[in-house]
């Protein structure tokens, strides 16, 4: 393990922060538990739970406390300058911390994912579910990682990403579904499972390619600007 | 042995001027960056350490740019004010996490003879979080020669430490200048910069006030008084001889000695020994009085 990942692990797993991320999977296991042993019919359950509690808010909101805490609370704390005074080309730095959000998140939210998928449906839509926000665990992360380094306040702007465009524009305005990585995983997920209970207007060829140009494009962004990386002076 | 060179450096937030061309070339040796808070010191060092692009002018390291080149870091070595360190960490597993990300080929010794250098050993197993401001000071000291940088910048590093882990900390600093490394650090407080360093950059207001040995640069503005302190075997009859001597504007007798304020540094130096001479008297103690760095600063603010 790289002494980054190991820095990068330790900070996130050593903050109280890391507290927050368990509420929201666990609710989400409960409702479905719940919903499965009260014998409530999955057509009924299944879209509210999956995803308008899994994918649309547990997803992003643990992979905003996440993402944008891996560099985020280093930059907050000041501490980012002991990783940024060593010879290290920037891409070494950006890629573990990406690998620990991203891998964090999706443990964290696949595996409640796939059991109310198995609970809702079959095997298979848990696996599909699983997969897909490990996908979109991705993204995000990717997406947060950047806003920590594009602004002062990433996770206010993620909010508004997560809970104005994606929850609330997606609703009225058709068209912010394509830039929506809620949608991409809906599409995902499935295509890897059709069943009736998930619904989107993204097509697969569109998710997969947006999925891939925002986990890049947002990654070498995050390089780049790392780069340029300017401690604000005390006249600031 | 590496230059850390300026040239015509600005930086500007908006319409505030924090650092207003300044050049400078730093070699070898203990320089002390001197001024009141908010001159512009800490906003000079990040530039300097490449966590700044100057608005205006260059910063290089032998040449190379510091702003966007992280190869730099492997010459130089950076503790910064703020005393953000991962309070999780030992300091033992902070400062090997250093060596680790500088890729040095025994990570554990270099870590180890880091910690010795600041005298961290007893302390080095427990969590930085438990740690004193000064001991925090030094793992992040610690850190930053752990790949034994040939520069090294420290923006306040007295901050917080008692007068024996500064004594230390002074001494560590002289060696490491005598080896050749090129340390600069910056300061409020006259007496460290006076103790640690003969060489100084004193900015004010984001420009460059003066710069030299700071005896010099005292000896310089002769349109101000040197005051000295003399103690001799007859002290009325040395103040009489002196007043006569052109290069003298006052003498004050008191009790203890002569306070003798000589317009010319020069001339009353060598104006001295030639009256006491011609008098018969011994001058048993010749004290410039003023000479602090605290008199250069207040001229040069005022000024």
């Amino acid at each position: 393990m790289s002494t980054i990942t190991w820095i990068t692990a330790r900070g996130l797993f050593g903050r109280r922060r890391f507290l927050l991320l368990l509420p929201l999977p666990l609710v989400l296991l409960g409702l479905a538990v719940l919903c499965r042993s009260l014998g409530v019919d999955p057509g009924e359950w299944g879209p509210p739970v999956l995803v308008g509690l899994g994918l649309a808010v547990v997803l992003p909101v643990v992979a905003l406390i996440i993402g944008t805490g891996v560099l985020g609370a280093e930059i907050d704390d000041g501490t980012v300058v002991h990783i940024l005074t060593k010879p290290l080309p920037r891409w070494q730095i950006v890629l573990p911390k990406l690998a620990v959000a991203a891998g964090v998140t999706a443990v964290t939210v696949a595996v409640p994912l796939y059991v109310a998928g198995v609970l809702a449906d079959s095997v298979r839509l848990g696996l599909a579910l699983a997969a897909s926000a490990t996908l979109g665990a991705l993204a995000y992360s990717a997406l947060f990682l950047a806003l920590s380094l594009v602004t002062r306040r990433p996770v206010l702007l993620g909010l508004v990403y997560v809970l104005i465009w994606e929850g609330l524009l997606g609703n009225f305005v058709s068209g912010t579904k394509v830039l929506s990585i809620q949608q991409y995983v809906i599409a995902l997920a499935d295509r890897l499972a059709p069943t009736g209970l998930l619904e989107t207007t993204v097509s697969v060829p569109v998710a997969s390619v947006m999925t891939a140009l925002v986990s890049i494009g947002f990654t070498v962004l995050a390089i780049d600007r790392l780069r340029s990386f300017s401690v604000a002076g005390e006249t600031s | 042995m590496s230059t850390l060179s300026l040239t015509g450096v600005s930086r500007w937030y908006g319409n505030v001027v924090a650092v207003n061309d300044i050049s400078m070339a730093l070699g070898p040796g203990v320089t002390g960056l001197l001024g009141p808070n908010g001159a512009g010191k800490t906003t000079l060092l990040h530039m300097m350490a490449g966590f700044l692009a100057p608005s205006r002018g260059t910063v290089t390291l032998d040449d190379e740019p510091t702003w966007r080149n992280p190869d730099v870091y492997r010459r130089l070595g950076l503790v910064s004010e703020r005393e953000a360190v991962q309070g999780f960490l030992t300091a033992y597993e902070f400062v090997l996490a250093s060596a680790k990300l500088h890729r040095l080929t025994d990570p554990a010794a270099a870590a180890r003879r880091a910690i010795d250098l600041v005298e961290l050993e007893s302390a080095q197993d427990r969590r930085i979080g438990t740690y004193s401001k000064g001991m925090r000071q030094r793992a992040r000291v610690a850190a930053a020669l752990v790949h034994d940088p040939q520069v090294l910048l420290l923006d306040e590093p007295f901050n917080g430490m008692d007068p024996r882990q500064r004594l230390h900390m002074m001494q560590l600093l002289h060696t490491l200048g005598d080896a050749g490394r090129t340390i600069l650090f910056s300061s409020h407080i006259l007496e460290e910069v006076e103790q640690v360093s003969g060489t100084v950059q004193v900015m004010v207001a984001g420009r460059l006030a003066a710069s030299g040995d700071f005896r010099t640069i005292r000896r310089l503005m002769t349109n101000r008084p040197h005051v000295f302190a003399i103690r001799s075997t007859d002290d009325r009859a040395l103040a009489v001889a002196l007043i006569a001597e052109p290069s003298v504007s006052g003498v004050e007798l008191d009790p203890t000695g002569l306070t003798v304020r000589a317009g010319d540094y020069g001339a009353f130096t060598r104006a001295l020994p030639r009256i006491a001479l011609k008098q018969g008297i011994r001058v048993r103690q010749l004290v410039p009085s003023d000479e602090s760095l605290e008199s250069v600063f207040s001229y040069l603010v005022e000024a």
